[in-house]
């Protein structure tokens, strides 16, 4: 296997080039040899102001199983609790609200963006990935990922082949991904658009107890080598969606087109999103190592036929501080229009075929800044702190609250 | 064919056809085979970054496929 061979050489050349004045003999020839396991582990907290509360626990395991081929492993749990917007506008008289099960109401106080506070979740997602090469330049990943929650399941299968060539500067990819999820909401689903019960004593009208969702994903990407410190990637992603597309627990205010007061009757509607959305996403990013710094920048433009077009830009600057240690700071900027359907609330007496007030579907700014701090222990282990400040604010009509939420994640890393 | 699809194929051919004179040699790979310089140094930060930002935004996709639904309300 004479590609093999100049692999081995080649990655003995590089390691030995990056690593000759900080590392022993005996280090250098440790780390060419076939690794044991890799693990990651990671918890989240994150934290809305007056909203949501996450706690987010991970470990990814890696293990290479013969030459070349790997297996990788990811075990998520995430529990949530806390408050949402349920969709209705604030109005200047207390609103009750039945909750999502209907055997219970909560009261919204005047002037105040009516939040639900039922919510309390937990999640388990297991993913699964086996990383083999298929000739000298080609590898595929070939992945299955199963996830549960109270009202939401899914599973889905993945493939991605990577071929290499131009003496490995240009990998081009291309993966496919399909999930089938299945919602099923507390209270049932709602018939789209049809009447909130205001009180415990009456019923939605329900359509089913729960319902379907198909995701499927194409994917093509070209990573290119530009000079010795300089990588670059263009990716273009396609999305279909179908089946239950609605959020079961999303509600929108039917107010008068004169007065702007709630109508008397049914004034709260459940949402209804049409039952397909086609996606679309080009990503560029770029990585340059300046003396030892690092720049990290991508741009992602993303439209749909639901009407949102939006542009995120993300940028890390990783600051050695010495050889075991690093500091990097970061920006997150993200902007989108609105939904077709996206209604701030809707007016008595023309009431559209799909409808949503969800704030995440309007015309909505996100900000995030944010710092990172990392240390290596030794040479087979590694700890991290990040912590960063996200700002959501709606740029449409009426006026919303901002969304503020802290995130801090702790890592640690281990080889052995 | 709409513009955006004539952009991205105009795009795809100007990266393919500029590969092929682009690159460095195997011995030059030092500082490429350096951990901070890989695509996805810290894969988890990723992972927990998109599901924050999926649950929170409307746009999704780009980076890659597979790793799976969730509710996200």
């Amino acid at each position: 296997m004479q590609l093999k061979k100049q692999a081995s050489i080649r990655k003995a050349l590089a390691l030995a080039t990056t690593s000759m004045l900080t590392m022993t003999t005996q280090q250098v020839m440790a780390a060419d040899e076939p690794s044991g396991w890799e693990l990651d582990s990671s918890i989240l907290f994150y934290s809305e102001k007056d909203r949501v509360t996450v706690v987010e626990p991970v470990i990814r395991a890696r293990k290479e199983i013969s030459e070349d081929e790997f297996l990788n492993m990811r075990l998520v749990v995430d529990s949530l609790t806390g408050s949402s917007a349920n969709g209705a506008t604030a109005q200047n008289t207390a609103q009750t609200f039945t909750s999502p099960s209907g055997n219970e109401t909560y009261t919204t106080s005047a002037n105040e963006t009516p939040l639900d506070p039922t919510f309390l979740d937990t999640r388990v997602a297991f993913n699964i990935e086996w990383e083999k090469p298929l000739s000298n330049n080609i590898r595929g990943v070939f992945g299955a990922n199963v996830s549960s929650e109270y009202d939401y399941t899914s599973i889905g299968a993945s493939a991605m082949l990577n071929w290499d060539f131009n003496q490995r500067n240009t990998t081009l990819t291309t993966g496919v991904s399909y999930n089938q999820d299945n919602v099923d909401p507390v209270g049932g689903i709602a018939l789209g658009l049809s009447a909130m019960p205001l009180t415990t004593a009456t019923s939605k009208t329900e359509v089913g107890s729960d319902d379907t969702k198909d995701v499927a994903d194409v994917f093509l990407g070209v990573t290119q080598v530009i000079d010795r410190k300089t990588l670059m990637q263009f990716n273009y992603s396609f999305g279909k969606d179908s089946g239950y597309l609605t959020d079961p627990y999303k509600i929108l205010s039917v107010v008068d087109g004169v007065s702007g007061n709630l109508r008397a009757s049914d004034p709260y509607l459940y949402e209804h999103r049409p039952d397909s959305r086609t996606r679309h996403a080009l990503y560029w990013s770029t990585v340059h190592q300046f003396e030892k710094d690092v720049l990290r920048g991508s741009y992602r433009y993303y439209w749909d036929d639901w009407g949102i077009k939006s542009h995120t830009i993300d940028l890390k600057y990783r600051m050695d501080l010495g050889e075991k240690s690093f500091l990097q700071p970061h920006v997150r900027y993200y902007v989108q229009d609105e939904a077709d359907f996206y209604h701030y609330n809707l007016i008595d007496g023309a009431i559209p075929q799909f409808a949503s007030a969800d704030y995440r579907l309007g015309k909505l700014t996100t900000t995030t800044l944010g710092l990172k701090y990392g240390m290596a222990i030794d040479k087979d282990s590694e700890f991290s702190i990040r912590g960063e400040f996200m700002k959501q604010v709606s740029d449409g009509e009426g006026d919303l609250p901002d969304v503020d939420a802290a995130i801090v994640q702790l890592s640690y890393s281990l080889r052995f | 064919m709409s513009g955006n699809m004539k952009l991205l194929i105009l795009l795809v051919a100007i990266t393919i056809s500029g590969c092929t004179s682009l690159g460095v040699q195997p011995w030059d790979r030092d500082v490429l085979a350096q951990k901070k310089m890989q695509v996805d140094p810290y894969p988890l930060d990723t992972y927990l970054d998109e599901h924050i930002y999926y649950s929170k935004e409307s746009a999704s996709g780009g980076r890659g496929v597979g790793g799976g639904g969730c509710g996200c309300n």
